[in-house]
């Protein structure tokens, strides 16, 4: 037989697709897949509870339950059910479990991936860890020791990560010898404590995960309760939240270039997308309509929606947008917040503690933006659920805080709960998650004072800062006009620089190739740049070959968005005669193979459509062009001289 | 697609989003290859991902123990998908001797691979690497986080993993260190076999049965055994898997040569 994927065809298309109702649930064609946390305080018996469904529901390979017994016998151990999940030595050893573990197990009805968070104190990360990503938790409750410090911190982050769908197991019921009156004190007190939180349990269930009671079928030893076991109501909670009916929210993950199509690639946090909605990116508020949904392979005919809720997807777009990482995608009639300031309430999981005061990385959906934490209103003990008086000025590890943020550049967001994925966020200590929280409100705050002025400055140089951006083939005439120009403004008691392709290229971009994204990273620090000159009242000439259209069109939209005057000059040489003149010998290094990806012989150059001004150097003499170009300048740059009196200096 | 995803799109989609975070948070990552039914799953959602383009190198770890027909297919892979294929061996290591005819497989495993990828990634300093390990594999690999950092020594710090949550990960490293992303650690062995049925993923033809037996889990020719099986379809395979309950790397022997030999290996940086 052949390797190749041909050879197994055959078969395929042998076999007859079964009917849905024939397969059991866990292979059926629905979403039945139950994610679940197992939480609750130390030796409360978790590691023992999965131990025994793994093995009543017959899901333990052969060959894990040998070696975990060889290993048990080795280390001199009686097995215990615990032992299979605790498989690492050290954890035998030590009887706790380390880390957040996943492991899969299925019944007749359907599948699910248990995830087992531990329950010391100091591993309260894992247990966010894997509780953030589950369907539902089981909250275990020791029938002896009954509720403990950990089983009410555990409750307040299952409600504060948003879950819902809560069981509660009183377990270990053989040792107070089964008796209703230690389930029903457990269940009143727990059962208010949770009432606090607004979580209600769907059941309470006596179970003894030790001798199996009260998990798989109903338990002998306790006739008295009447309610389903610990399986049945595992197997009844909806595996998944129902299909958001919210606004659109996609979140861009980034934006490719690899070929001619300009891909919108990102996640679809709620709502639902398709070919022709009209979309808006927030922030920034930019419009187009999704003109096609690609995917891999390429289907026929291609798919024009709807992508639902929970699916990566990848756009193109009817207009070039410039769209970036961390925007979101929404329908214009239901946008998210825009807004920089907010009050959340946050949990902390890193040594260091959260102050008041300072400055640190904040990560939302897809977003990244620095964050100052403005003030800790009140820290909450977990445990009491009673607030501390008066403000604070740490949130240490594992405490949980009101707090308030401004972020320097405004974010989107969600809050109350409409998309919850958009309403939580996360602060970054180092190269790690330091808390998480969940913003409940949006402040107000008056327009920020940005210090001087661009407008005072103009007043102080009698000029105003802008950009004049010149595009064209290399050897087109860019660097010769700009250095004239730069002389006929200066001569004119106007402050201005060159911004050279080539300068660039040996300094802030010299880590950069020629690839089209490194193209468009060069301009965007270009552009950057540019803008912090114009600011400060210089006439930045930018000289760059600057290729592609959405490239200079986003250096439009920056400056645009900056209140930087720019103009798009084209200098305009027909490719035969750039070459012909080669100043740098660079089309016949190219012509030869020795430079890849120039402009003009193996990758393109996109003429602007509508440039402000636009020079035939190749048909017109040098002092026609810089005349015209000067002139432009100084209209942009002295727009009181050029327009007369009330101009908008 | 619509509103009724299955958990299959849902696995899709989560690996998907997970390799676009890496493919932007690094400078520099590869993907991990072994022409396995894994690591072609990999392959092909990298292909979603991404549109039909491979924005990073591909890597192929050759210990000189390859199947000749993994060989094969490694060629006409290249070929069919079209992406930049970097094969690395550990010549110093042969050179020294160390060989499954001469020495244990704990060790080979560690010369051959955990040092052979050292050494590339160091060559061609990928300071991510994604992998397609699975978290029902094995014990140790249940505890792995998506994105998971190595330091320098490639080891594997798993008393002090990162929080990760929310979809927000590790996506930066310090140098000389990787981050390991696994978009797969969520899958099952019969959830990649209902995937690659789903989307007919090219395979190498060893999964299938032969003879009478065929192989579950593929490595090394001298370490990889295969088991008694009739299936020679995917859905003979997920029927098999249904009801078997040995686990699927029981046919892989540096798994088994002593105790917690995975757990060792891990921890010095194996897969």
């Amino acid at each position: 037989m052949t390797i190749l994927p041909d050879a197994t065809l055959p078969a395929r298309q042998a076999a007859t697709p079964k009917p849905a109702a024939a397969a059991p649930a866990a292979q059926g064609s629905t979403t039945d897949h139950l994610q679940l946390v197992v939480v609750g305080h130390v030796d409360h018996g978790k590691s023992t509870l999965i131990g025994r469904l793994l093995f009543d529901t017959h899901s333990v390979p052969d060959g894990k339950k040998e070696r975990i017994e060889a290993a048990s016998k080795a280390e001199g151990m009686e097995f215990e059910y615990a032992f299979l999940l605790d498989a690492l030595l050290e954890e035998q050893a030590q009887n706790i479990t380390m880390d957040t573990t996943r492991v899969p197990f299925h019944t007749e009805r359907r599948s699910f991936t248990i995830i087992d968070a531990p329950g010391h104190k100091e591993f309260l990360k894992n247990m966010i860890t894997g509780a953030a990503s589950a369907d539902a938790a089981v909250l275990l409750v020791d029938a002896l020791e009954g509720l403990r410090e950990q089983t009410r911190r555990h409750c307040f982050l299952l409600s504060l990560l948003g879950l819902r769908q809560i069981v509660v197991a009183v377990n270990k019921m053989d040792l107070v010898d089964y008796r209703p009156e230690v389930f029903e004190a457990i269940r009143k007190e727990l059962g208010e404590f949770l009432g606090k939180l607004g979580v209600e349990p769907a059941h309470f269930i006596p179970i003894s995960a030790k001798h199996g009671e009260g998990l798989l079928k109903g338990s002998a030893r306790m006739p008295w309760y009447h309610g389903p076991t610990l399986l049945e109501v595992l197997e009844r909670f909806r595996a998944n939240p129902p299909a958001s009916g919210g606004p659109l929210r996609l979140s861009v993950q980034d934006v490719y270039r690899f070929d001619a199509r300009r891909i919108i690639a990102g996640l679809v946090e709620s709502g639902s997308v398709s070919v022709g909605d009209e979309i808006e990116f927030v922030p920034g508020g930019k419009r187009s309509r999704v003109k096609s949904i690609e995917t891999w392979p390429q289907s026929d005919p291609a798919p024009r929606g709807p992508v639902g809720s929970g699916s990566e997807v990848a756009v193109t777009l009817e207009d070039e947008l410039f769209v970036e990482r961390g925007q979101i995608g929404s329908p214009v009639s239901d946008r998210p917040y825009e807004a920089r300031t907010f009050t959340a309430r946050v949990f902390w999981i890193h040594d260091s503690p959260l102050r008041s005061g300072e400055l640190i990385p904040l990560k939302l959906g897809t977003q990244q933006a620095e964050a100052r934490v403005l003030g800790i209103q009140r820290t909450l003990d977990a445990v009491t659920l009673e607030t501390g008086t008066g403000t604070t000025g740490e949130v240490k590890v594992h405490e949980v805080a009101e707090i308030r943020l401004r972020v320097r550049k405004p974010i989107a967001f969600d809050v109350g709960g409409k998309v919850p994925a958009l309403g939580r966020f996360v602060l970054m200590r180092g190269r790690r998650i330091g808390g998480g929280g969940v913003i409940d409100s949006v402040v107000d705050e008056p327009p920020e004072n940005r210090g001087a002025s661009p407008v005072s400055r103009s007043a102080i140089l009698g000029h105003r800062g802008c950009i004049i951006w010149m595009t064209g083939l290399s050897g087109s005439g860019k660097s010769t006009l700009a250095q004239a120009l730069e002389q006929r403004l200066l001569s004119s008691g106007i402050l201005s620089a060159i911004l050279d392709g080539d300068v660039l290229r040996t300094g802030l971009s010299r880590n950069l190739g020629f690839t089209p994204d490194d193209r468009s990273e060069n301009l965007r620090r270009a552009t950057e740049l540019a803008i912090h000159l114009s600011d400060a009242g210089v006439v930045v000439i930018a000289a760059l070959i600057s290729p592609f259209r959405v490239d200079r069109a986003m250096a439009a939209e920056r400056a645009k968005e900056r209140g930087v005057p720019f103009a798009e000059i084209y200098v305009n040489a027909s490719l035969a005669e750039c070459e012909r003149r080669d100043p740098k010998q660079l089309y016949k290094k190219a012509r030869a193979g020795q430079i890849q990806q120039f402009t003009g012989i193996d990758s393109p150059y996109e003429q602007p459509l509508a440039p402000d001004l636009e020079l035939r150097t190749d048909r017109e003499s040098v002092n026609d062009s810089i005349e015209r170009l000067t002139q432009l300048a100084l209209g942009l740059a002295r727009p009181v001289e050029q327009a007369g009196a009330g101009a908008d200096i | 697609m619509n509103s009724e995803m299955t958990h299959l799109d849902e696995l899709e989609s989560q690996s998907i989003y997970l390799m676009r975070e890496a493919f932007h948070g690094f400078n520099k990552p590869a993907m991990l290859w072994s022409m396995g039914k894994d690591s072609n799953v990999l392959l092909w959602l990298a292909k979603k991902a991404f549109c039909g383009h491979m924005p990073f190198p591909i890597v192929h770890i050759d210990t000189t123990y390859e199947f000749p027909e993994m060989l094969e297919f490694r060629i006409w892979a290249q070929k069919h998908y079209g992406f930049e294929l970097i094969v690395w061996t550990n010549f110093e290591a042969r050179e020294r001797g160390i060989g499954y005819e001469t020495t244990d497989p704990v060790t080979v495993t560690h010369e051959l691979k955990t040092v052979a990828l050292q050494q590339c990634l160091a060559a061609y300093n990928f300071d991510a690497l994604i992998t397609g390990i699975r978290r029902d594999e094995d014990s140790t690999r249940a505890k792995e986080r998506y994105f998971s950092p190595r330091n320098a020594e490639f080891e594997w710090d798993y008393k002090d993993q990162p929080p990760e949550f929310w979809n927000h990960f590790t996506t930066e490293s310090g140098p000389g260190e990787h981050v390991r992303v696994q978009p797969l650690l969520d899958w099952t062995e019969i959830d990649i076999w209902r995937y690659l049925d789903r989307e007919k993923v090219p395979l190498p033809g060893m999964y299938f049965s032969r003879k009478g037996q065929r192989y579950r889990s593929l490595g090394c020719m001298p370490v990889s055994k295969p088991v008694k099986s009739d299936a020679a379809t995917i859905d003979d395979i997920i029927e098999e898997l249904k009801v078997t309950r040995v686990s699927e790397r029981s046919g892989r022997a540096q798994d088994h040569h002593e105790r917690n030999a995975m757990q060792k290996l891990r921890a010095k940086g194996f897969m």
